[in-house]
């Protein structure tokens, strides 16, 4: 799939298949949602156009060459921190895809019906194999937010795989992990003697 | 500065020394993992059964062997610098912690984790008030003993603690450390690591479950009950079903760690402190005459 994607791109995705992005990729994580949201309310506008966008929940590595920026490990952070911001940062900027770790609660899965966005899960912690999809640093906004804050701008290539944990009907994943473990706690319980 | 001496007519081990100690503890335990936790997760990889558990770990162990071939962090969250300095030890050295930090996050580079609390404003370099974190544990070994363990967020994000009552017994501190790891789902990057400290006060129980984690998977808890509890506890939470990445599995922890101390007839502490799968240590020892010694797994000082 490639960036910009459309709200067909991502209606047609199911939570379980394995996919792979191509395009332009923003990262974003807790303060890029902050100051997006204050900007927006302000009436000013972004330095980066995030219709149908990807937004990866991303604090990279990436060094300072002479000229340039090498990126060296990006995996992902863990989602649900950004579950207050997220419903609104969907509704208001119209992203498409975010890429993270962990799934997001209800509210960010009902504005992903709502306006049609998909999740897509990538292995927590694997950086090096992250960072291996993304073919160069175009740039970077807002570094006054320190690196891991601020709003970088990659190009990826065959970044994934990436699992659709949440798809654009509200079907999770993680709600299915959820359910089963909260099946299993009562056998787990017994085993441990603690019901 | 002033060189760290043993005793007056002891050799000297220089500041420059210990600094470069530092950076190159950094560099192996960010770039790799330890033997004991790579055997743990290829295990597991052989043991999922779906296909999805079964890609996570397959990420996971790609990652870390590119991270190695490479040299660089295996993980972008190259966690909050803990230390922990045992042997002779001088307070000196805190110094030239502080400098190994400073140049490693240059050099390696590592990402500028450190921020204000409160203002959230990032010092840039992993350095600020009180960190990093040295933990002192003097002792009468001839030689001074520093262990890295880069901690990553997202686990430490979901440590715990509950001061339970001492009548609620055995039952609730399993009973606890279930719910914790429940509760943290796929958050911490399962497979995790569970340390859990109990008794001691609310301190020392969290700095229990902390060191805890220390202990290499495939060494038992010398304490034969402790051990029986750790066993119990991983079978258990190896069967909610959360998995790697809380995508579903068998995978949820590779392994429960507990330690405990004594404590207040009226108390009973019970701290849980997760670790990601990026269970990153490493160690070094520095002996009276500057010889020093390396280990990837992690030196056993107790
Ligand atoms: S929890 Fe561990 S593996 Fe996951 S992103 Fe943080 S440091 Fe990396």
């Amino acid at each position: 799939m490639r960036t910009p994607l459309s709200e067909k791109d991502v209606r047609s995705l199911r939570a379980g298949q394995v996919v792979h992005l191509d395009g332009i990729v923003y990262t974003g994580r807790d303060e890029v949602h902050v100051r997006a949201l204050e900007k927006h309310d302000k009436g000013e506008g972004l330095p980066v156009d995030l219709k149908g966008a990807a937004l990866y929940h991303c604090g990279p590595i990436v060094k300072d060459d002479d000229g340039g920026w090498t990126l060296v490990a990006a995996g992902p952070t863990t989602s649900a921190r950004m579950n207050g911001l997220e419903p609104r940062f969907i509704e208001t900027f119209g992203i498409r895809a975010i890429i993270g770790k962990g799934g997001m609660s209800q509210p960010t899965i009902d504005a992903m019906k709502n306006f049609g966005c998909v999740y897509l899960a990538i292995t927590g912690g694997a950086a090096v194999l992250a960072a291996k999809g993304v073919k160069r640093v175009v740039g970077v906004e807002w570094l006054d937010l320190g690196m891991p804050e601020a709003l970088w701008i990659f190009e990826a290539e065959n970044l994934g795989p990436l699992i659709v944990g949440i798809d654009a009907d509200g079907n999770s994943l993680f709600k299915k992990v959820d359910d089963e473990v909260r099946k299993n706690l009562t056998q787990v319980r017994k085993r441990l003697d603690v019901e | 500065m002033h060189p760290v001496s043993f005793n007056r007519c002891d050799a000297m081990i220089s500041p420059e020394l210990m600094e470069q100690v530092v950076v190159n503890i950094l560099r192996t335990a960010v770039t790799s993992l330890p033997s004991d936790i790579m055997s743990v997760l290829e295990k597991a990889e052989s043991v999922e059964t779906s296909d999805i558990a079964k890609s996570q770990l397959r990420a996971i162990l790609q990652n870390v062997k590119c991270a190695e071939e490479a040299s660089i962090p295996m993980c972008q969250d190259t966690g909050t610098p803990l230390f922990f300095v045992s042997g002779r030890c001088d307070g000196d050295i805190e110094e030239a912690i502080r400098k190994g930090v400073e140049r490693a996050t240059r050099e390696i580079p590592l990402r500028p984790n450190i921020v204000h609390p409160l203002s959230r404003k990032n010092s840039g370099n992993n350095l600020g008030v009180g960190m990093p974190q040295v933990h002192f544990l003097p002792g009468p070994e001839g030689f001074v003993e520093i262990t890295v363990m880069p901690k990553g967020a997202g686990s430490e994000n979901m440590s715990a603690l509950r001061m339970l009552s001492p009548s609620e017994g055995l039952k609730s501190v399993k009973s606890f450390v279930l719910d914790v790891v429940v509760n943290a789902g796929g958050r911490p990057c399962p497979p995790t690591i569970v340390g859990v400290g109990i008794g001691g006060s609310a301190d020392i129980a969290m700095s229990l479950a902390k060191r805890a984690l220390l202990r290499p998977l495939d060494v038992m808890n010398p304490n034969a009950e402790l051990a029986g509890l750790e066993e119990e506890l991983l079978d258990a939470v190896n069967l909610t079903g959360i998995g790697p990445m809380g995508l579903g599995g068998r995978t949820t922890c590779l392994g429960v760690k507990v330690d405990l101390a004594y404590c207040h007839t009226a108390s009973l502490p019970v701290a849980v402190n997760l670790q990601c799968w990026a269970a990153r240590r490493a160690s070094a020892r520095m002996f009276r005459d500057g010889r020093v010694t390396y280990s990837k797994e992690g030196f056993l000082l107790d």
